[in-house]
């Protein structure tokens, strides 16, 4: 294990090595030794990963919610991601074998804020989005929050933590698109009756943007507060890159195009400007004036 | 935290074999203890790039650059990996120059960074005004002038790309910045002849040549059938442009001898680092490999001295422009001996060099 970074709370970068990857549904659960970066994780962080070997063509690191972390063991620190094979990259993932070496990057991001009083919390998350519910909902519960949790997808093969769920909520409901496992729909169907029913203060949401989209929306109508992590393609994912910027909303109601990687991935759901993702609202900081820049 | 190496191959403690050899270098007339920087746009300006190195053991750290007003950039998508690299069409996204001084700058300068600070303007009175601001600001290294960025709507805007405008720019900014601060143009390789604009934008008052900026590019993506980046069209980077890179700046220090080269474009590895001094660099930037790798301008300055030593160079300086000299005068001086370097031995501190050498 090599390390470097000599910052006191940041990211700092690992050469982990590969101790498992198994199959989950149509995801692949990759486990490494990552040092130093399990102590520093918290729900929500997320690490990126060099793809591709000492050779490779491709440079840009691919990022992944940790899905678990385990600070001391048999191999020292440990860390799990989730992820579905869509590219070249994650498909050099996907064959990988026990020893081969990964570059990490991490933990980066901002995680998901705490609520201070044991207030109750609803977890929604579509596809692999839920791979970091589920230290989130652990952190929720060591605070004393009711942890009531939604998962969904477009079919039962593309849920992921079903069981894990089970084991940490008050309640899981299943939605999936074809109704091959539990309701028929999408997870804002069943989300307002999740909210009324359980009274919910915050609303933690993970997947797709026009899921969070939705869910965003469900949230502020109900009352409850919402915190959106925002999946962005991404460049470097330490902020230097300017790829993955999205429309905020800030406390003085400017909109400035925002980070994912730096200033998210989680962001207050009221505050993105969904609707305008991928383009620069009229008024926002610096957007060019009649006729481009 | 102890801070150790990453190296790719079977030897972490490379940092130890780091030979002792002066790697200071002079570039327009300002003295940087190690030839290495990072890229204009590739470190935002320092602090992020903290967390993995020291940013105040490398050569400078040359800030993303800055134009007057806070600006937005361009709608996403902004990035598309490609074969050994990347288009951008980030659209100069930042504060404006009045928030970088006050938070940027003063973050580099309170750290003990160098800073290198790079400014762009989309007319040649806009260029005017950054230069004055930049005019009673202490803690500039030197200024470098992008005149080259590929992700402007009207590609007349590339000044670069035009000896005469090119020229306006740099006049315009070195009448009214510090005399005592170089400056540097950053040349695009999207001309015919960049020893042309080269030659032109020194006569203009250019103290260095900063080369090459990205080279404008495209990717359409076959699933949507449409352009895979929002601006449509991007800057190409990453080793993809090394070649072309190191044949900008081998004419250019075969034409003007005399005017310091900041080369830049797919540096990932020392050896590609030294490729650049050969051909005529005083100093190099590392841009995109920092998205690979964030620690690179670290590893790269020790690669490109472990690279030096082995070659027999007793200084970086030494080097710079080497590729230019006739073989019979290297050997008879002592110096060098061509052909060295072909052979890597089992000590080789890190594969990816081994790799570069053979590969």
């Amino acid at each position: 294990m090599t390390t470097t970074g000599h910052s006191k709370a940041g990211a700092i970068q690992v050469t982990g090595e590969v101790i498992g990857l198994r199959r989950a549904g149509e995801y692949h659960v990759l486990t490494l030794t990552a040092g130093g970066i399990p102590d520093l994780t918290r729900p929500g962080h997320f690490v990126a990963l060099a793809v591709g070997g000492d050779q490779s063509s491709m440079l840009l690191r691919r990022a992944f919610s940790i899905y678990s972390v385990q600070s001391r063991g048999v191999y020292g620190g440990t860390l799990e991601i989730v992820f579905a094979v869509n590219g070249k990259g994650t498909e050099w993932l996907s064959r990988l074998h026990r020893h081969d070496q990964v570059d990490i990057v991490g933990p980066l991001g901002r995680p998901f804020a705490l609520p201070k009083e044991p207030v109750a919390c609803v977890l929604v998350a579509g596809g692999y989005g839920s791979a970091p519910m589920f230290s989130l909902a652990d952190a929720l519960r060591a605070r004393g929050c009711r942890v009531d949790v939604v998962l969904g997808a477009s079919t039962e093969s593309k849920l992921f933590g079903v069981l894990d769920a089970k084991r940490i909520t008050a309640s899981l409901t299943i939605t999936t698109d074809d109704g091959s496992a539990g309701e028929r729909g999408r997870v804002t169907d069943v989300l307002p009756a999740v909210l009324k029913r359980t009274d919910a203060d915050v609303v933690y949401a993970c997947g797709p943007m026009p899921m969070l989209q939705a869910v965003a929306k469900v949230a502020t109508e109900h009352g409850a507060y919402s915190q959106c992590a925002v999946e962005e393609s991404m460049a470097c994912g330490i902020g230097v890159c300017m790829s993955c910027v999205l429309p905020v909303v800030g406390d003085d109601g400017v909109t400035r195009m925002l980070r994912s990687c730096v200033d998210g991935p989680v962001f207050r759901g009221d505050r993105v400007r969904w609707d305008e993702v991928g383009s620069i609202p009229e008024g926002t900081l610096g957007a060019p004036v009649s006729g481009g820049h | 935290m102890t801070r150790a190496v990453i190296t790719h191959g079977p030897r972490p403690d490379a940092a130890a074999d780091v030979p002792d050899i002066d790697m200071s270098t002079w570039l327009a007339g300002l003295e940087l203890p190690s030839p290495v920087l990072t890229a204009s746009g590739c470190a935002a300006a320092g602090r992020e790039l903290d967390q993995f190195f020291d940013i105040t053991t490398i050569g400078a750290v040359v800030t993303k650059s800055i134009m007057l007003n806070p600006r937005s950039g361009r709608p996403t998508p902004r990035m598309a990996e490609t074969p050994s690299g990347m288009l951008n069409s980030i659209g100069l996204q930042g504060p404006g120059i009045d928030a970088f001084l006050d938070k940027d700058l003063e973050w580099l300068r309170a750290r003990g960074a160098r800073a290198v600070v790079s400014i762009a303007g989309g007319s040649v009175d806009e260029y005017t005004r950054l230069a004055s601001k930049l005019r009673h600001v202490a803690d500039v290294a030197a200024i470098e002038v992008n005149i080259s960025c590929p992700n402007v709507e009207d590609r007349g805007q590339v000044f670069a790309c035009d000896p005469v405008s090119a020229a306006e720019v740099i006049t315009a900014v070195r009448r009214n910045t510090n005399p005592g601060i170089p400056v540097l143009a950053k040349l695009s390789p999207d001309v015919t002849d960049i020893v042309a604009i080269a030659r032109s934008v020194v006569d203009a008052g250019a103290d260095g040549l900063s080369m090459i900026n990205t080279l404008l590019g495209m990717v359409i993506d076959t699933d949507t059938m449409r352009p895979a980046l929002a601006g449509i069209t991007g800057g190409l980077s990453g080793p993809a442009i090394r070649p072309v890179a190191v044949r900008c700046v081998y004419q250019v220090h075969a034409a003007l001898p005399d005017v310091p080269i900041l080369g830049m474009g797919g540096i990932s590895t020392g050896l590609d680092a030294l490729e650049f001094v050969l051909a005529g660099a005083s100093a190099v930037s590392v841009g995109t490999v920092t998205f690979h790798d964030p620690s690179a301008p670290a590893r790269i300055a020790r690669e490109l001295a472990v690279a030096l030593a082995e070659r027999g160079f007793e200084s970086f300086e030494q080097a710079v422009g080497h590729a230019h000299r006739a073989t019979d005068a290297a050997a008879a001086s002592g110096g060098p001996v061509a052909g060295h370097g072909h052979t890597v031995d089992d000590d080789e501190p890190d594969t990816s060099v081994e790799a570069g050498v053979e590969g």
